[in-house]
């Protein structure tokens, strides 16, 4: 017999962008542990809704941990205290019965609350515009031995790559910074000789703009690494700072 | 100019002058060991250290890269809490693997300051800057806190004197040992960190310099806390 839990939720519910928000308790019981996260707050929308209340608003898109749209800021870590997943991918069976589960938007600067826990991500599309991209067509995949790239080099690329832009880091960052996704974004591309052309450019273009959209300084407390829920490494931000200082030293 | 336009150029300026202060408190402690050896070899590196101008211009620099430092320490924390909203979470646990220091650098950096000020006026105050106003004699009555010697009327050239009457005072030597801990809490991160932000990391070397800036810093502080309590049981 699947485990069932009982606990009480509490939400964060915002009206909108405008309003003052508050946490509002919610007692669920009688939830399996097969139960995803997400599929937990089905349930007390649909009861909701039968009650004739407003449903809570949360992000969500593929539930399959690889669009980046779901967030929420569980018991004190983004995506849940489990590490390594998002939330769309927790499940219910990794909380005690009986507990409080706060559930908490992303809060940063950068991100504001549209309503309840669904805050405006468009900041890191207008980074991703301001060069996250190579801007010539590089044509269809090449033969693997076309262009020869180190295994170790491409599996770097290829973990930089794995960044979802889901937010976490800068939720979990004191100081609201966005350095490590901006440095997995840049790193993808500077890695490879594709990107390499316009390594500079793109650099100093995407930390402008993360600037200008009132992003924090990093620090380095190493907090976004820990909680990035696709494992992105840290030396990613030092390899943003050096792309970023050769390029400066160049101009 | 992108040292203080750029966030990146901001933080350079943080681990540039970061790591000079680093190099400045290994001179720092080096000198201080010489007193457990020899007074007249201290003394001797107090003379050389007096109001010449190599000194003179030595402590301007250093005077120039301690304010840098501070100044965009809170340039950047305005930022940074502008920058995370007026918002807290209200639950807030720290993940895994993240220093305490690393959250706390600026409380750190004033303890740090704090206490700078106060060693200054026991030592720098009656030294060199009585030189520079061209006095021979220290002028302060006392180490402040009572108990320790009378130092009105020790010469400013005698360093040694107001090392042996700072420490007899167990008060003071508490308050410096508190000052070298939090001087190791913030430089267990800030080596490490100015090194990341200078770019000079990566998976492998993460680990290396942790370990680097643990072990450097460690000797440091106890350089520094071993003369204190020498002294203060020499006193005694």
């Amino acid at each position: 017999m699947e485990k069932t839990i009982n606990f009480t939720l509490r939400v964060w519910r915002q009206k909108d962008a405008h309003s003052k928000g508050y946490f509002e308790d919610h007692k669920m019981e009688g939830i399996t542990g097969d139960t995803s996260f997400l599929e937990m707050l089905d349930i007390l929308n649909e009861r909701l809704v039968r009650e004739h209340k407003e449903p809570i608003v949360f992000d969500h898109d593929c539930r399959e941990g690889i669009c980046g749209m779901c967030s929420l800021y569980v018991n004190g870590h983004p995506h849940g205290p489990e590490g390594g997943c998002t939330t769309c991918q927790l499940f219910m069976r990794k909380f005690e019965n009986g507990s409080v589960i706060t559930v908490e938007p992303w809060r940063s600067a950068g991100f504001p609350v549209i309503k309840d826990l669904m805050v405006d991500r468009t900041a890191y599309d207008k980074i991703m515009q301001a060069g996250g991209y190579v801007s010539v067509n590089t044509g269809a995949a090449q033969d693997a031995n076309a262009i020869l790239i180190p295994k170790k080099v491409a599996d770097e690329a290829m973990d930089a790559a794995s960044c979802i832009g889901c937010g976490a880091c800068v939720a979990a960052c004191k100081n609201g910074s966005a350095m490590l996704f901006v440095s997995a974004k840049v790193s993808q591309l500077a890695l490879l000789p594709q990107g390499k052309v316009e390594a500079a450019r793109r650099a100093k273009a995407m930390v402008a703009k993360m600037e200008e959209l009132g992003f924090g300084n990093c620090t380095n407390t190493g907090a976004c690494a820990a909680e990035c829920p696709k494992c992105v490494s840290l030396s990613n931000i030092a390899r943003l700072n050096r792309e970023f200082i050769k390029a400066k030293l160049k101009d | 100019m992108w040292l203080s336009s750029s966030t990146v150029g901001r933080k350079v300026v943080m681990s540039i002058s970061g790591l000079f202060l680093i190099l400045f408190l290994t001179f720092h402690m080096s000198m201080n060991l010489v007193a457990l050896f020899s007074a007249e070899g201290y003394n001797a590196v107090c003379g050389f250290l007096g109001a010449n101008w190599y000194a003179l211009v030595g402590t301007l620099v250093l005077a120039f890269g301690m304010f840098v430092h501070i100044i965009y320490a809170f340039w950047l924390t305005i930022q940074n809490r502008r920058a995370r909203g007026n918002v807290r979470y209200a639950v807030v646990d720290k993940p895994k693997g993240v220093e305490w220091a690393s959250q706390n650098m600026l409380v750190l950096g004033i303890i740090v300051i704090g206490v700078a000020c106060f060693h200054l006026y026991h030592f720098w105050y009656n030294m060199q800057l009585q030189e520079i106003l061209g006095k021979e004699t220290a002028d302060v009555a006392a180490c402040v806190l009572g108990s320790a010697n009378d130092l009105s009327g020790v010469s400013v050239h005698d360093g040694y004197s107001f090392i042996v009457a700072t420490f007899s005072n167990p008060v003071v030597v508490v308050l410096y040992l508190i000052w070298f801990v939090a001087i190791w809490f913030h430089l267990t991160h800030g080596f490490w960190s100015a090194l990341h932000t200078l770019g000079w990391n990566n998976d492998i070397w993460f680990n290396r310099w942790k370990t680097i800036a643990n072990i450097y810093t460690t000797l440091l502080c106890l350089g520094f806390a071993v003369v204190a309590v020498a002294f203060y049981i020499k006193s005694l």
